[in-house]
């Protein structure tokens, strides 16, 4: 099953982010895949306002990553940097912790993933517009997609 | 006489451990800093719970190191002072809690410090600072201009809105195929091209001291992208050229718009692209003519180090600032409330 969005924008990518972000609940894992510059921390942006997180969002490459406080909590990651580590990073905690986790890059962590969550691959269409591929495992999020998309 | 004050730093809020003594606020005494730099290079990145292992291997080492160094027992220590965040959590407890643990068996005060006040603070190693000031911040993981009006008191004028300078490096640096970290060979490859291509600048809303590097990095991506599918190769030294011209011409505007905008009598340069000698150069030049005070601190105290959180945790200790046993790694620390 998988459901797709044209987004002609990064406004409207970031208004589809903000729509999603109204259907999440606690312990909700999103991972976004996507090439660099593909718009994943544009998505991420839009989730967050959806959760009236107002401090800016911005990249956690670097610091693998970021916790904000919304309505409830949101905790952006970056696996990127992590390609090739076998190491266990306790990701767990924060997959069935409290707040929404969103994965950027998360195939490269894939057996650390949780078998229940939302794949949104972020592609270029044309010129500045993105397609918006949603894959849902699990029957919370077929729910969760076939709302969105109504 | 008085007795000099000795202050302790530690930091471990990422790839470094590293220990430093300094005496009044401003002399090295000891300053050590094991670069973990050669064990990340395979992985393309700092990896978080390699850096937490590796710091605690570490930690005991650089701590005896500094202590040999500075030539100092425990009873000479006036305060421990530790980076609080931000950083990685399972790096900064290690610092943290070897912090604490000195403090509590020796009974020497504990003092928390933010890594960015850190950064800024280096230059007090270097010269005195008047005030008000302001500070250009630019690492791996930051973009910022903080506005300093007295000692201890921070206000972020503008931070980035995606990806930090140093992140935006990596990144092109990841697309011409660079080794890690991307930084230095951009800016090697820089000094020998030219500006040919036409990059984006991120100026934002009028009045905005914010940054983007995120279209630029796009930008960077999709001119590779289309001239390879064109069959034309890349002049990688002339991208190089483009892209750091680019970098700096909006972190330099910036800056010096800031400097007029709040009447400040010096600024700092901070944070591991500090290094880059591109922004050097152009931060000389432009302030060469305005009545400002430019520093820009040697490399040794740009990149992470724990001169700098001794250097920041002296004026806070002598503020009053003292942390508890209770004190806790924060990964997502604010500038502006911490202090």
């Amino acid at each position: 099953m998988e459901f797709q969005y044209i987004s002609n924008n990064a406004d409207q990518t970031k208004a589809f982010a903000k729509k999603l972000a109204s259907y999440l609940q606690p312990g909700d894992v999103i991972a976004l895949e996507g090439d660099l510059g593909a718009g994943k921390t544009t998505f991420t942006k839009g989730l967050a306002e959806g959760l009236e997180i107002t401090k800016n969002v911005n990249s956690p490459t670097f610091t693998i990553i970021k916790e904000y406080k919304g309505t409830m909590p949101l905790f952006h990651m970056d696996v990127y940097r992590l390609e090739n580590s076998d190491e266990d990073l306790g990701f767990e905690e924060y997959f069935e912790g409290l707040g929404v986790t969103v994965v950027e890059w998360a195939h490269l962590i894939k057996d650390q993933l949780p078998p229940e969550l939302l794949t949104i691959y972020l592609t270029h269409s044309n010129e500045g517009a993105r397609n918006i591929k949603l894959v849902p495992a699990g029957k919370r999020y077929e729910e969760l997609c076939k709302e969105i998309m109504q | 006489m008085e007795k000099d004050l000795y202050i302790m730093g530690i930091e471990t809020s990422c790839d470094e451990t590293a220990v430093a003594i300094i005496k009044n606020g401003n002399e090295i005494v000891a300053n050590v800093v094991a670069s973990q730099i050669e064990s990340h290079k395979r992985f393309g990145g700092v990896v978080p719970e390699i850096a937490s292992r590796h710091h605690v291997e570490q930690m005991t080492i650089v701590f005896e190191e500094a202590m040999n160094q500075a030539n100092l027992t425990f009873v000479d220590l006036d305060a421990i002072a530790v980076t609080e965040g931000p950083g990685l959590v399972g790096a900064l407890l290690i610092g943290v809690n070897a912090a604490k643990a000195i403090s509590f068996a020796h009974q020497i005060p504990l003092v928390a410090v933010h890594h960015i006040a850190g950064h800024i603070y280096a230059n007090r190693l270097v010269k005195e600072m008047s005030f008000p000031l302001l500070s250009l911040v630019v690492s791996g993981g930051h973009t910022e201009i903080v506005f300093m009006k007295e000692h201890g008191h921070f206000q972020v004028i503008g931070e980035t809105r995606d990806d930090a300078a140093g992140e935006a490096y990596d990144k092109v640096a990841r697309t011409l195929n660079l080794p890690y970290p991307g930084g230095p060979h951009i800016d090697r490859l820089a000094q020998e091209g030219k500006p040919t291509i036409d990059l984006p600048r991120a100026w934002l809303e009028e009045g905005s001291y914010d940054f983007s590097f995120s279209g630029l990095k796009s930008s960077v991506i999709n001119t590779v992208h289309n001239l390879t599918q064109r069959g034309e190769t890349v002049a990688p030294e002339n991208l190089a050229a483009s892209f750091q011209q680019s970098v700096i011409d909006v972190l330099v505007t910036k800056t010096v718009r800031a400097t007029k905008e709040f009447q400040v009598k010096q600024v700092l340069l901070a944070g591991g692209v500090a290094a880059n000698r591109g922004l050097r150069k152009a931060l000389e030049e432009a302030f060469y003519e305005l009545p400002v005070d430019l520093v820009i601190p040697p490399l040794s105290l740009c990149t992470d180090n724990a001169a700098m959180i001794a250097a920041a945790g002296t004026v806070l200790f002598e503020k009053g600032q003292r942390a508890g046993m209770d004190l806790n790694a924060n990964p997502g620390l604010d500038l502006e409330i911490h202090n």
